[in-house]
């Protein structure tokens, strides 16, 4: 059955109710984006904690030297498959597959993504290309055992021999075209399907992060999969594509991969930008400071992304190291915009320390040292020094923890209320929070020192007398913790299944379009939109007595139609609304009033 | 539709200049092979919007001043439910395993895979079904 889907102008009396299969035929069936975003989301955070189980059999055989709780070939298949999992099959599809496929078409006021059988297609391609990873540990030679990386010639048939790593190559294509599927909807959903009045730049940022990260998608991903169709082909039908011995360039694996690799970061990280700046002007209760600097932020860092794969391949010897070097401390400016403007939107806000909020701070004070470390790295002389140890490991564990986990989860309790129509209890949730705040950085800053120490990554055992054993057993106790916590998540979801909350519609006093339609929300989203005059319609409109924010000196005050003035009832909750003074701060200038929103 | 176009064609500009800086610096063609592609990506869509952006009125997403009285109307026709997706996912799912399992799964999965590819279409163009 087709639905044409009508975006109302007024409520409908009676809603039009989508009559469709139930039950496991509904789930097989469902092209509706929201279904489809849980679906990713239910599927990403199972990986997760797979992947976290295998990271914890990790440190668990590196908590003392001469350990043999793991063989050596184990070691690797476990520390490969918790970084491929963690990278192409949670970090990735939880947020562009479930946050984004859940949350864009809400921010947008669409009805549904653009293709919505495209988008059940990734869903499938993606689940499959979990159950194709993983069954590398069935096959008789067990899973890959080269790292998340896969580099030539370890990679090749004769160093890795067996099914298992060919299957990890099939199952990174499977998600890679899931992913290249995905960012094409959104793309398309971004440009064709906003409302009526939400231009780009009245978008809720983290629409404008999934925008830019769906470009980087599509820069990255086919690289990526010619990448491994070359590695395939070098393995099974007899290329020689990465393999001296038959004429052919190792290194171009690593160029290739790093095309991706390098952007895929930010593919990670942008998305969690985004989360993390719809949370904090909410939980600040003021707008966003400097929105448009953000979106150029954000645009500057996704450019300038894909001109740094070469640092990751400093050591080669064969990159130009100042190009690299160049762009990749060039990158540290628009994050310290980011940075900037997140602290100016807390900044003399009514902060609310509820559990999004604490996660989002967690965010900030993970990434900041995770970033900073990046920096260091940047530069040669450092990298010569430190590549290929625990330092460069925990370099990326804070930036990649910070992000996807910190901000992810947040996005999860944030989001939660929305999805499901019922709260996460906040006790637990901060319980969560402080178990795994300790817990990371437990677990991360010893690994600095090691490096520094001089361990390198990727070993499964070392010797005692090195200094080394003090440290590594701090970072296990500190992963224990984060799996604690993440035991109370579990718990959390539990209770609140059990004992449900209501939400209602809008449990945050939020800003953007999602908070404007039911908890869930119903098929094709609308029953009515608020008049959308900037880029926080629904504040608007729960908010009328508030004054209005002009971001642009020139204001022509063009808006004149009626479906500009507000005439909602206010949300009125004790302790939201903004204080007159703390408005007026707010460069309103206008005497126009609320006419003056127009950019 | 202006903006939309300015993004991937800056995106393109972009390019060029940092693919045009690397050749000249490094002479080290797999790089910029890869850049130079990234300006294709930017280039072709952005030229595509641009074209129209010149010969469209603004849609009322567009325009800061729309009404949503404006924007009433049909949106677009929305498939209901599909089982093809699915169908789809798993033939291709058989046609990837049966690079690694043999190639009688490639049977298998090609056929569901050409089921799948026939169904989908038909049903875009019958309307939907399920």
């Amino acid at each position: 059955m087709t639905l044409i889907a009508e975006r109302p102008e007024t409520i409908h009396e009676h809603p039009e109710h989508h009559e469709g299969p139930t039950g496991i035929l509904k789930w097989l069936t469902s092209t509706d984006h929201k279904i489809i975003g849980l679906n990713y989301m239910i599927t990403a955070i199972v990986m997760f904690y797979v992947s976290g189980s295998m990271a914890i059999l990790i440190r668990i055989q590196l908590a003392s030297p001469q350990s043999s709780l793991l063989s050596l070939q184990q070691y690797n298949e476990l520390f490969t498959m918790h970084g491929s999992l963690m990278l192409y099959l949670f970090a990735g599809p939880f947020a562009f597959g479930g946050l984004a496929n859940y949350i864009i078409p809400l921010q947008v006021g669409a009805p549904d993504m653009a293709f919505p059988r495209l988008n059940a297609l990734s869903y499938w391609l993606y689940l499959t290309g979990c159950a194709t990873m993983l069954m590398g540990f069935l096959t008789a030679g067990g899973a890959a055992a080269f790292g998340w990386v896969a580099y030539a010639p370890l990679s090749s048939a004769i160093h890795s021999p067996g099914a298992g790593p060919d299957l990890f190559i099939l199952a990174i294509l499977l998600t890679g075209f899931s992913a290249i599927f995905t960012a094409v909807n959104l793309i398309t959903t971004i440009f064709y399907l906003r409302a009526p009045g939400l231009t780009m730049f009245r978008m809720p940022i983290f629409t404008w992060n999934m925008l830019v990260t769906a470009m980087l998608i599509l820069i990255a991903f086919p690289v990526l999969a010619s990448a491994m169709v070359m590695l395939f082909a070098d393995r099974k039908f007899g290329a020689h594509i990465f393999s001296v011995t038959g004429g052919g360039v190792p290194v171009l694996y690593q160029h290739l991969f790093w095309f991706f690799g390098h952007p895929e970061v930010y593919i990670l990280a942008l998305p969690y930008f985004g989360v993390v700046t719809e949370i904090l002007p909410v939980f600040s209760r003021k707008p966003l400071f400097g929105y448009k600097g953000m979106v150029f932020a954000t645009m500057a860092i996704a450019a300038l992304s894909t001109g740094v794969w070469g640092h990751h391949m400093f050591t080669t010897g064969v990159v130009l190291l100042p190009f690299f070097s160049l762009l990749s401390y060039l990158i540290a400016v628009p994050t310290g915009i980011k940075f900037f403007n997140w602290i100016g939107t807390m900044w003399r806000g009514q902060i609310k320390f509820d559990t999004p909020m604490l996660f989002s701070i967690g965010f900030l004070l993970g990434f900041l040292m995770g970033g900073l470390s990046g920096v260091m790295l940047a530069s040669p002389p450092i990298d010569f020094a430190t590549h290929d140890t625990y330092f460069v490991v925990a370099h990326f564990h804070q930036v990649l923890f910070a992000t996807t986990v910190f901000a992810g989860f947040g996005a999860l309790y944030y989001w939660y209320p929305k999805m499901y129509g019922r709260m996460l209890r906040e006790g637990l949730g901060k319980l969560h929070f402080w178990l795994m705040f300790v817990g990371f950085w437990l677990t991360y800053v010893p690994m600095y020192i090691l490096g520094l120490k001089g361990m390198p990554r990727r070993v499964a055992t070392y010797p005692s007398g090195l200094g080394w054993h003090t440290l590594n057993q701090v970072s296990t106790a500190g992963s224990y913790l984060i799996a604690i916590s993440f035991a109370v998540l579990l718990w959390n979801l539990w209770v609140s299944w059990r004992k449900p909350v209501p939400a209602g519609n809008d449990p945050w006093d939020g800003h953007t379009l999602e908070w404007f339609t039911s908890s869930p929300p119903p098929h094709h989203n609308f029953e009515r939109l608020p008049p959308i005059r900037s880029e926080r319609p629904v504040w608007d409109y729960n908010h009328p007595e508030a004054p209005a924010l002009v971001h642009s000196r020139s204001g022509r005050g063009t808006d004149t139609s009626p479906a500009g003035t507000n005439v909602g009832p206010a949300a009125g909750k004790a302790g939201t609304i903004m204080q007159a003074s703390e408005a007026n701060r707010l460069e309103d200038a206008s005497p126009k009033g609320r006419e003056g929103y127009d950019r | 539709m202006k903006i939309e176009a300015n993004i991937l064609v800056g995106l393109a500009v972009f390019f060029a200049v940092v693919s045009l800086g690397y050749w000249f610096w490094s002479y080290e063609p797999a790089g910029t092979a890869m850049l130079a592609g990234t300006v294709l990506f930017g280039l072709l869509p952005g030229a595509y919007y641009f074209w129209w952006a010149k010969r469209m009125k603004p849609r009322t997403e567009d325009r800061p001043d729309a009404t949503l009285k404006e924007g009433a109307g049909v949106v677009g026709s929305f498939p209901g439910s599909s089982i093809w997706p699915f169908v789809l996912g798993m033939g291709l799912f058989l046609v990837v395993l049966s690079l690694v399992f043999g190639t009688w799964l490639l049977v298998v999965g090609g056929v569901i895979t050409l089921y799948a590819t026939i169904g989908v279409t038909a049903e875009s163009r019958r309307g939907g079904t399920v």
